[in-house]
């Protein structure tokens, strides 16, 4: 494939991410982070992320099986859910955790239950749409490319 | 006069009613008012109606009194024609002897016809006198002791009219006072207990009356005040009580009818009773007064009969012959008034007959019947037959003239006249016939007998002995029917009663002796008669001749109260309609406000939702097109994309106040308390509008007196919103001219008294050929601020009231002003000058309401003065607190300036108003510069030479000229001479020509200035930064944050640029990325994932120049770390204050604080004042923002020399 044309779907599904709300600014800021000195820094704090909220996802699906529901673990794994997602810029999720934060501000533990689905459901998204942009940005790599750099 | 007495009270009634409908229409009419008002009506109507009962009970009291006295009075009057009946008698009496004695009676009985109609006091004195004249000892202890006892009562009687029993029994003459006594106890008990019952009656329906209204108004009061319980509560309304109430009104009216109704049966039954005594008084005073008289006629004839055994048997010869009888009978007739004839018979026994006939010469004759059959009109005793052979005879032999027919009759042998006479000569009293028609006349009447004795009798003689001792019969008859009539000519009042006269010995069969035929026998009274004759009973029948009158003055006076009733019980039907009427309005009012509160509050809480849901999307639009500013734009774009970001500001501006507006309405907009520069933040102000008011060419300008404290404590957001919005405003309707914001303390205002001194106060400095020109920073016309500073109140804050400041800020502008008529509500919320107004300046109207609003909460007070076409000043107060000038707390737009750049160096400024040199000296000042001010271009010239000669101290390091110094325009030229004379070569080399610079509203060519001498220009609005700026630059002062100006990014790398950083969070990729942030502006960081590594770490000595700290940790928060960092911190502190540690490095001077900033994500109040408090310096957001960042470390972090200079 053509480098130019790599590039261009690069753009464009970095553009639908962010149109769709799926990543916002935080995620500019971080490509921004990333320069010759610190290669792969993005990479590497996603792969970080996918790894500590997939984790952090199936701690908290397992703890509202079980049956007594240990509210105060399950607010402190979406506390620090929410805290990665907003720094890298994982607007869906990080909304999602607002939600079910508020939920859980308000003893609603239904909306906090109601709040799991979608949690799960936006990070495999998430997961994917970011991994086809990592394999994307490899192969413009590979192809000898510049990964293009949305302007802040 | 009693109908009288009720006809007033009830003429009085109509002026009551009408009093009470007028009040009532009142009532109507005053519907429209207050509750207050109507319950006052009420009570005035309710005083009307009882005023009114009562003056209708007066009048009926009265009513009651007047009949008594009425009845008194009749009483009275019964009472003397009794008194001279008595007296009449008394004196007949007299006048019957005088007869006898003397023969001198005419005169007596001339006397008699006259008293008839003189008073009783002067007949009775009359008697009396005569009676001591004649020195007549009949009777006369008892007449004295009566007349006196008369007198006595009379006069008593006027002072005390009920006395009258008391007094009566002081008469001492017989019947007449017993009855007397009788009738006027029972008179005077019926009166009173008449009297009294009728007021207690009155009395008790009156209260009764009153305590029903009271009950039943209380009644409604209760279920008033329980219905706003309902309706306060919001629950269902209480229709019942109406009706309860109505139910209540009508058994209350039927009450009254009722009460009204047996006011007419008890009032009725009173006047048939009274009617019914009346009756029974006068019935039993007329049988008492026949019988009285026929008694007197009685005495009469037994006196006669005393007479005629006197002197007819006791003397020989006889004194009296039929001649001389019937001469002294026809004399002395009047005394018997009520016979018709008297005759004396002489026993005779059978044996002793022809003796006697033949001794009179005429037969004894029989008498025609038997019985009292009508006597024929042809009757001639002279045809009698003989008597028949009888054991006795009784012949009459002397007879009055009017009788002489029945000379020579035998009496005995009538049935009757014989049975009378055996029975009277056996009892020695007169004895009675039954009644019958009396020969010759044809008349009912009666014949008394008495018996004539021959001899003196012992009082106890049997009846044998007193048969054998008469000697004669005197016989009387009585014409009964001429006797009562007589006796009722007397009497007043005949015409109202009918009496009749009975004989009832024989009990079954009455006989009629008097009146006319029974046609009816109800309503009748009998009284006894006793003739004196005790074998024989008498009745006398009375009864009205009038049917009962109707009782009018019952119907009257029940018809008034059922008036009276239906009047109330209309008035508090109305009353009661209405009352529902008002609570049905009053709920449904309620219900409306109700509806209106909630939406009101419905509109508040949508304004404050949908603003803030429209900020957020609002700053994705503003941030995207911050992007798309970086991105490659050609010019054109650039320009587009301007203007979509401006016009987005201006959204978020107004959302803000939208939301600000519902904030306060709803009353949850709460002010803050952080330490802030007043004068940093009026320069912020002013940056704002700078580019408008040079775009506009207006003068715009800040002062802040030098008394104002540097640091204050308050809401420096909301401050700034105040001034702002007044200083937009003004910008908004200013065309040429200036705005001015001055800030001053206000006791400054206070205590100079002349305000003049304070720079605006119009008056013309110069009289050249300008138009007018005045001491105002534009020379334009202002208002007077004076006006406003009289209108506030100007609280007094207590000088011992803490660190309190009250600042004064006053916002002057030239504009077009605010007509008189909208300035009344200039702080309404969405309300402009007029409607026009937003058409032209465009504006929701709502910034000043915030104003006002902001100003109020910061416990001041807002007001302007403004005239159309000079312009308006707003003025406000506000109440801050001082604050300790500790470098770091403090709230700032730019960065402190070092004073010590300009320390010590001399200006001149150059100006011909002082204010705006004021102004420049102000902002020179607070650069640490001494300030010289001159106002005309000549001494300003020789100034600056004379400065020019001297070095080194009392040189001039700058001179500042205003464009506009003077108003010919000559500052451009202003420094030509000084430019020529160094063109000359007029100075020396050391002199040095001061840096001139030119303060301008608009940038000026650049080749201009140089041309005349300027070295820069100043563009105004002036402010500290900017000034410092570009005196740096022109002075050539090395500045440290020069490169601030290349923005932020670099300006952060700046300071972080080899800086060693600790990151703590237990967050790995939170870590990694402020990692990969900090390093990319050159910073050595070290992460570490825990509060107590951190503490581990900083423990010092360390190397860190900084912390930044997640707060929300597990095991171990920011907070607490901080807190037991900096207890370490202090503990070494005071170990090196002791000296007991050696300081290792000089960078710390001694003094162990590292700055800690918290990471959060949400920085709401409440975590900033956590951070302020467990020790750390601030916060940054996270992730971070450049901007933001910069601004937290900035304070804390000095960038490094070294590598600056690397």
């Amino acid at each position: 494939m053509d480098v130019s044309m790599l590039q261009r779907t690069y753009t464009d599904l970095l553009t639908s991410l962010f149109r769709e709300g799926i990543l916002n600014q935080q995620f500019i800021e971080l490509q921004q982070l990333q320069d010759e000195n610190n290669p792969g820094f993005v990479n590497e704090v996603v792969s970080l992320f996918f790894e500590d909220a997939g984790r952090l996802i199936t701690e908290l699906i397992s703890n509202f099986n079980q049956q007594a529901v240990d509210y105060k673990k399950v607010d402190a794994y979406v506390h620090q859910l929410k805290g990665s997602s907003a720094s890298i810029g994982a607007e869906k999720i990080r909304s999602v955790c607002q939600t079910f934060r508020e939920y859980y501000d308000k003893n609603d533990i239904q909306g906090c239950y109601n709040c799991i689905q979608p949690l799960k459901q936006e990070f495999m998204t998430f997961k994917s749409k970011l991994e086809a942009l990592f394999a994307l940005e490899q192969q413009i790599v590979a192809a000898g490319g510049s990964i293009p750099m949305m302007r802040h | 006069m009693r109908s009288r007495v009720i006809q007033q009270s009830f003429s009085e009634a109509p002026s009551w009613v009408v009093l009470k409908m007028a009040a009532k229409r009142d009532y109507h009419s005053s519907i429209g008012e207050c509750e207050g008002c109507k319950r006052w009506k009420f009570k005035v109507v309710f005083l009307c109606v009882l005023v009114g009962f009562m003056g209708f009970l007066l009048g009926w009291e009265g009513s009651v009194w007047g009949r008594g006295r009425l009845e008194r009075e009749g009483l009275w009057e019964r009472r003397a024609q009794v008194m001279v009946q008595e007296f009449n008698l008394s004196k007949t009496q007299l006048q019957a002897l005088a007869v006898l004695l003397s023969s001198s009676e005419r005169e007596i009985s001339e006397r008699i016809e006259g008293p008839k109609t003189r008073s009783l006091p002067c007949l009775l004195e009359e008697l009396c006198s005569e009676k001591k004249q004649s020195g007549s000892n009949v009777n006369e202890g008892a007449m004295l002791d009566t007349n006196n006892s008369l007198k006595k009562d009379s006069n008593k009687v006027e002072i005390v009219p009920f006395s009258v029993p008391s007094v009566v029994s002081d008469l001492k003459d017989g019947q007449i006072i017993s009855y007397w006594e009788e009738f006027l106890k029972s008179t005077k008990g019926l009166l009173d207990l008449i009297t009294e019952n009728r007021s207690m009656v009155l009395l008790s329906v009156l209260i009764v009356t009153v305590l029903s209204i009271r009950i039943l108004y209380h009644m409604k009061m209760l279920n008033l005040s329980n219905e706003h319980k309902n309706l306060k509560q919001l629950q269902s309304p209480g229709y019942k009580s109406g009706g309860k109430r109505k139910k209540l009104l009508l058994l209350g009216v039927l009450f009254g009818l009722s009460v009204s109704v047996w006011i007419f049966f008890s009032m009725n039954e009173n006047i048939v009773r009274r009617r019914r005594e009346t009756l029974e008084n006068m019935c039993d005073e007329r049988a008492r007064m026949l019988q009285d008289q026929f008694n007197v006629s009685m005495n009469h004839v037994q006196a006669l009969a005393i007479l005629v055994s006197t002197f007819h048997h006791g003397k020989n010869p006889s004194a009296i012959d039929q001649r001389t009888f019937e001469e002294y009978t026809a004399r002395t007739a009047f005394e018997r008034p009520l016979t018709s004839g008297v005759a004396y018979a002489l026993k005779v026994l059978h044996s002793e007959r022809e003796q006697f006939e033949k001794e009179h010469g005429w037969k004894i004759k029989k008498m025609e019947r038997e019985d009292h059959s009508p006597v024929q009109d042809d009757y001639d005793p002279e045809k009698l037959d003989p008597a028949p052979v009888e054991e006795e005879y009784a012949p009459v032999i002397f007879s009055q003239d009017t009788v002489s027919h029945i000379v020579s009759v035998d009496m005995m042998s009538g049935k009757d006249d014989r049975d009378n006479i055996i029975r009277s000569r056996t009892t020695g009293k007169g004895a009675l016939t039954a009644p019958f028609n009396l020969l010759k006349y044809n008349h009912l009447g009666v014949v008394l007998t008495f018996a004539v004795y021959k001899s003196e009798l012992p009082p106890n003689a049997t009846p044998q002995e007193r048969t054998d001792a008469t000697i004669g019969y005197l016989g009387a008859s009585f014409d009964v029917p001429s006797l009562v009539e007589k006796l009722l000519q007397q009497l007043a009042s005949k015409q109202k009663i009918i009496v009749n006269v009975y004989d009832t010995t024989n009990s079954s069969s009455y006989i009629k002796m008097y009146g006319p035929d029974v046609t009816d026998l109800d309503d009748v009274y009998k009284s006894g008669v006793d003739f004196g004759d005790p074998t024989r009973k008498h009745e006398m029948h009375c009864r009205f001749k009038d049917k009962a009158a109707l009782p009018w003055s019952a119907i009257t006076a029940s018809i008034g109260v059922a008036v009276i009733v239906l009047l109330l019980g209309h008035i508090f039907y109305q009353a009661l309609n209405r009352i529902e009427k008002v609570e049905d309005d009053y709920r449904e009012m309620r219900e409306l406000k109700g509806r209106a509160e909630a939406a009101d509050v419905a509109k508040s809480q949508f304004l404050a939702t949908v603003s803030h849901e429209i900020r957020t999307p609002m700053n994705g639009v503003l941030g995207m097109l911050q992007m798309l500013m970086d991105t490659e734009l050609d010019a054109t774009q650039q320009d587009f994309v301007m203007t979509a970001q401006e016009s987005g500001n201006t959204l978020i501006t107004l959302i803000n106040e939208v939301l600000d507006q519902a904030k306060i309405e709803s009353g949850r907009l709460e002010l803050e308390a952080v330490p802030f520069d007043v004068r940093d933040l009026l320069d912020n102000v002013i940056s704002l509008f700078s580019d408008k008011s040079q775009l506009k060419g207006i003068e715009l300008a800040v002062y802040v007196s030098s008394q104002v404290p540097d640091v204050l404590v308050g809401d420096p957001v909301r401050f700034r919103q105040i001034i702002t919005n007044l200083v937009g405003n003004s910008m908004k309707f200013t065309e040429e001219g200036h705005i001015f914001v001055s800030v001053h303390l206000l006791e400054e205002i206070k205590n100079s008294c002349e305000p003049s001194t304070m720079f605006e106060v119009p008056h013309e400095v110069n009289n050249k050929k300008e138009i007018s020109s005045y001491d105002t920073l534009s020379g334009f016309q202002v208002v007077d601020r004076q006006r406003i500073i009289d209108k506030f109140k100007i609280h007094d804050c207590p000088k011992d009231s803490g660190n309190k400041v009250n600042l004064f800020v006053t916002v002057e502008d030239t504009g077009v002003g605010i007509p008189e008529e909208a300035q009344s509500r200039i702080f309404t919320p969405f309300m402009q000058a007029d409607s026009s107004t937003s058409r032209t300046y465009g504006g929701t109207g709502i910034g000043l309401s915030i104003s006002k609003c902001l100003v109020e909460l910061m416990g001041g007070e807002i007001g302007f003065v403004s005239k159309s076409g000079i312009g308006s000043t707003f003025s406000f107060t506000a109440v801050f607190e001082e604050g300790r000038k500790i470098s770091g707390d403090v709230k700032r737009y730019y960065t402190e300036p070092t004073p010590s750049e300009f320390q010590g160096m001399r200006a001149l400024v150059v100006d011909g108003r002082g204010i705006r040199a004021e102004i420049v000296k102000y902002h020179l000042q607070r650069l640490g510069v001494h300030v010289n001010v001159a106002t005309d271009p000549k001494s300003a010239l020789s100034a600056l030479l004379e400065a020019c000669s001297l070095s080194g101290r009392g040189s001039l390091d700058m001179v500042l000229v205003d464009k506009e110094a003077w108003s010919d325009g000559s500052a451009l030229t202003f420094p030509r001479p000084l430019v020529e004379q160094q063109r000359k070569g007029m100075l020396e080399h050391w002199q040095k020509i001061p840096k001139l610079f030119l303060l301008a509203t608009s940038s000026s060519e650049y080749d201009d200035l140089k041309s005349a001498g300027y070295i820069e220009c100043i563009k105004k609005p002036l402010r500290l930064s900017m000034m410092g700026a570009c005196l740096q630059k022109a002075l050539g002062v090395v500045s440290k944050r020069q490169q601030q100006a290349r923005g932020d990014s670099l300006a952060l790398r700046e300071l972080l640029k080899g800086k060693k950083i600790l990151v703590v969070d237990d967050n790995a990729i939170n870590r990694k990325v402020a990692w990969g942030a900090l390093k990319k502006y050159g910073a050595v960081v070290t992460c570490v994932d825990s509060g107590k590594d951190a503490i581990r770490i900083l423990r010092p000595p360390h190397e860190i120049d900084a912390c930044f700290m997640d707060v929300q940790m597990p095991e171990m928060d920011g907070f607490e770390a901080t807190r037991l960092i900096r207890s370490a911190e202090k503990e070494v502190n005071e170990l090196i204050g002791r000296g007991e540690m050696l300081i290792e490095t000089d960078q710390h001077m001694g003094y162990w604080h590292v700055p800690i900033l918290a990471m959060t994500a949400d920085v709401i109040q409440a975590t900033y004042e956590e951070c302020l408090r467990c020790g750390m310096d601030g916060y940054v957001s996270k992730p971070f923002e450049e901007q933001q960042l910069y601004s937290a470390v900035a304070h804390f972090l000095e960038s490094d020399p070294t590598s600056d200079a690397a």
